[in-house]
């Protein structure tokens, strides 16, 4: 159980004018499922081949239970970082590959040869030792790759897209794989991802990082309910963004004044609510008048186009609601007062 | 390609290579062979009791031929493989250059290259010394080894070092377990490149060596100008056994693709 504290990390790659991460500050909580998510090329790869050793960061610090290791090499620090497309040693097999790490500690054969049977049992591939790499499924590699890092038992386990290579039927399974030998190792762990639903499911805390920069880091839940900023909920597919003003939980705008969470901060702002909240017909307050203006069937849900006056919102209600309503429909719908949120102005 | 026409082809070509060592074997076992005669009139181990004998010095010579090519090669691998990585893995602006430089030497003429070191290996206290010759056949081989790696390394990717490095291994480990499996044919093509290019080499030996480093090129040589064909015979094949052995040996290195190497891709 190893707690990781990243300080003011920042690597900017020669050459290059702007940093590729900037001051990424973040705690891991010793034994949690941290991930970390943004689109491609926002500095998150980067972050985990910091953490890993693999690259010197320009500045900042990387604490294991408070120890720097920034001065330790990637293979003194006790994290173990598993690539994207799995880089299993082509030239080994499966047992070589899963007991290579054990083998350059010195281990005595029969000891790895041990230790390599019970994990490639963890990870379902018995019988499979012999095999070479190319002779496996994707997702046999892939879950190879994690039971070639988890053998060492590291303190820091950092997973850099361990789905994204996988097809959609496999990523459940190795999702799921995942969740046991996290839940069973208690191995702090960190996932580098740019699907944010797989962030939701998997992890405790997310980090999102956007452009190099950290924009929140908080359980998955706050990333709906109390984003950060508007590109933090646009990312989380928030879609309704109205400006206006916070005053004694208030919210003022076209929409006419709408009662706030207490929580919510005052001044001038952005009022978001998530377009699953909004509910058909007149509720206790922040009830609405408002006109169909356009109906998209998805299959599980219903996306309701509205208007306001100039205003536009989105909803998303279940396909047996919407069946009674048609485009230039003047209906009445509900703003739960608990479903809204005051971004910072801009 | 027509079947007979491939056939004649590939006899010529080795007809063309063979040919010319058909009178010399002919000559290390002759005895008294003059114009017009078309076969020796005895055949005789006279030639090659002599090249073996020890006031021939043929076997010093052969154990100093092999002893300097040998070491050309380890230095040139040793320079060569990290060299040949940085030109195969990195693009940098003054790479055209670098190569231009690495592989000037083997255009320029080896005379040339031979009396300019001479000039700098007379000041180092290096002419007539053996270390003075190995460093010289570096000189020509470099290029061969440096070369060879480039193309290896380029198809190479190092992010297998930095997962084995993720894993525990320390720099050497990767070294030893990841990197050298995967570039070892590619150093095999090389190091028999360098081993046969210093074996082969005259003009060096002759220009740093001053005559006091005896390799089997000058000793043939030798023979060769002082007329005694039927020991320059015996030499030849003995100089030239080698490079066949290696060959032989090789061949399959050098032409099949590693598979190691294939996979990393």
């Amino acid at each position: 159980m190893t707690e990781v504290v990243l300080d003011r990390l920042t690597k900017t790659y020669p050459g290059s004018p702007r940093p590729a991460l900037d001051r990424l500050s973040l705690t891991l909580q010793s034994g949690s499922l941290t991930a970390l998510l943004g689109p491609s090329g926002c500095g998150k790869t980067t972050a985990m081949k910091l953490i890993a050793g693999l690259l010197d960061p320009s500045s900042g610090d990387i604490l294991l239970d408070g120890q720097s290791v920034r001065a330790l090499p990637p293979d003194r620090r006790g994290t173990v970082m598993v690539f994207q497309n799995h880089l299993l040693f082509p030239f080994m097999t499966l047992a070589e590959n899963v007991g290579f790490g054990l083998k350059m500690r010195h281990l005595p054969p029969a000891d790895i040869a041990r230790q390599t049977d019970a994990m490639l049992a963890r990870v379902h591939l018995t019988g499979l030792g012999n095999r070479r790499p190319a002779g496996l499924s994707g997702g046999q590699q892939q879950r190879a790759a994690l039971a070639r890092a988890l053998i060492l038992q590291p303190k820091v386990l950092l997973l850099d897209e361990p789905l994204s290579n996988l097809d959609a039927h496999l990523r459940a399974d190795m999702r799921d794989l995942i969740l046991d030998l996290h839940r069973d190792t208690g191995i702090t762990t960190l996932i580098v991802t740019h699907d944010q639903q797989e962030a939701v499911v998997m992890a405790d805390q997310i980090a999102l990082i956007l452009d190099g920069c950290l924009r929140q880091s908080a359980p998955p839940a706050a990333f709906y309910t109390r984003p950060a900023d508007a590109e933090v909920a646009r990312f989380f597919g928030a879609v309704n963004f109205i400006a206006g003003h916070a005053a004694d939980g208030l919210f003022h705008s076209p929409l006419g004044p709408l009662r706030l969470p207490g929580d919510a901060p005052a001044g001038p702002g952005t009022l978001t609510l998530r377009p699953e909240s909004i509910r058909l017909g007149p509720g206790t307050d922040n009830t609405l008048a408002v006109t169909v203006t356009g109906l998209n069937f998805l299959g599980t849900q219903t996306r309701l186009h509205l208007t306001h006056g100039d205003v536009r919102l989105q909803a998303l209600i279940p396909p047996a609601d919407a069946a009674a309503l048609h485009p230039g429909q003047q209906i009445t719908v509900t703003l739960p007062q608990t479903a809204l949120w005051v971004l910072p102005p801009g | 390609m027509p079947h007979n026409l491939r056939i004649a082809l590939a006899a010529a070509l080795a007809g063309w290579l063979v040919l010319p060592l058909v009178p010399l074997a002919i000559w290390s076992f002759a005895h008294g062979w003059r114009f017009p005669d078309l076969w020796p009139r005895d055949l005789t181990l006279s030639a090659w009791r002599y090249a073996l004998s020890d006031t021939a010095g043929v076997t010093a010579s052969l154990a100093l031929t092999t002893g300097i090519a040998l070491a050309t090669t380890a230095l040139a691998a040793l320079i060569g493989i990290p060299a040949g990585r940085a030109l195969g893995l990195h693009q940098f602006r003054a790479k055209p250059l670098v190569e231009i430089v690495l592989l000037a030497p083997a255009i320029v003429p080896g005379i040339a290259v031979g009396l300019g070191l001479h000039g700098v290996f007379l000041t180092l206290g290096l002419t007539g010394t053996v270390p003075g010759v190995i460093l010289a056949h570096l000189v020509p081989t470099l290029p061969y080894m440096i070369f060879v790696m480039a193309g290896v390394f380029s198809g190479f990717d190092t992010a297998y070092e930095d997962q084995a490095r993720s894993l525990g291994a320390s720099r050497w480990q990767v070294f030893r377990h990841i990197t050298l499996p995967a570039i070892l044919p590619g150093v095999l093509t090389g190091a028999l490149f360098a081993f046969l290019v210093s074996w082969s080499q005259y003009i060096l030996t002759l220009a740093i060596g001053g005559g006091r480093v005896q390799t089997l090129p000058l000793v043939l040589f030798t023979f060769a100008t002082s007329g005694r064909n039927d020991v320059t015979g015996a030499i030849a094949m003995i100089y030239i056994l080698p490079g066949l052995f290696i060959l032989a040996l090789t061949a399959r290195q050098i032409t099949g693709r590693s598979r190691a190497l294939a996979a990393l891709r």
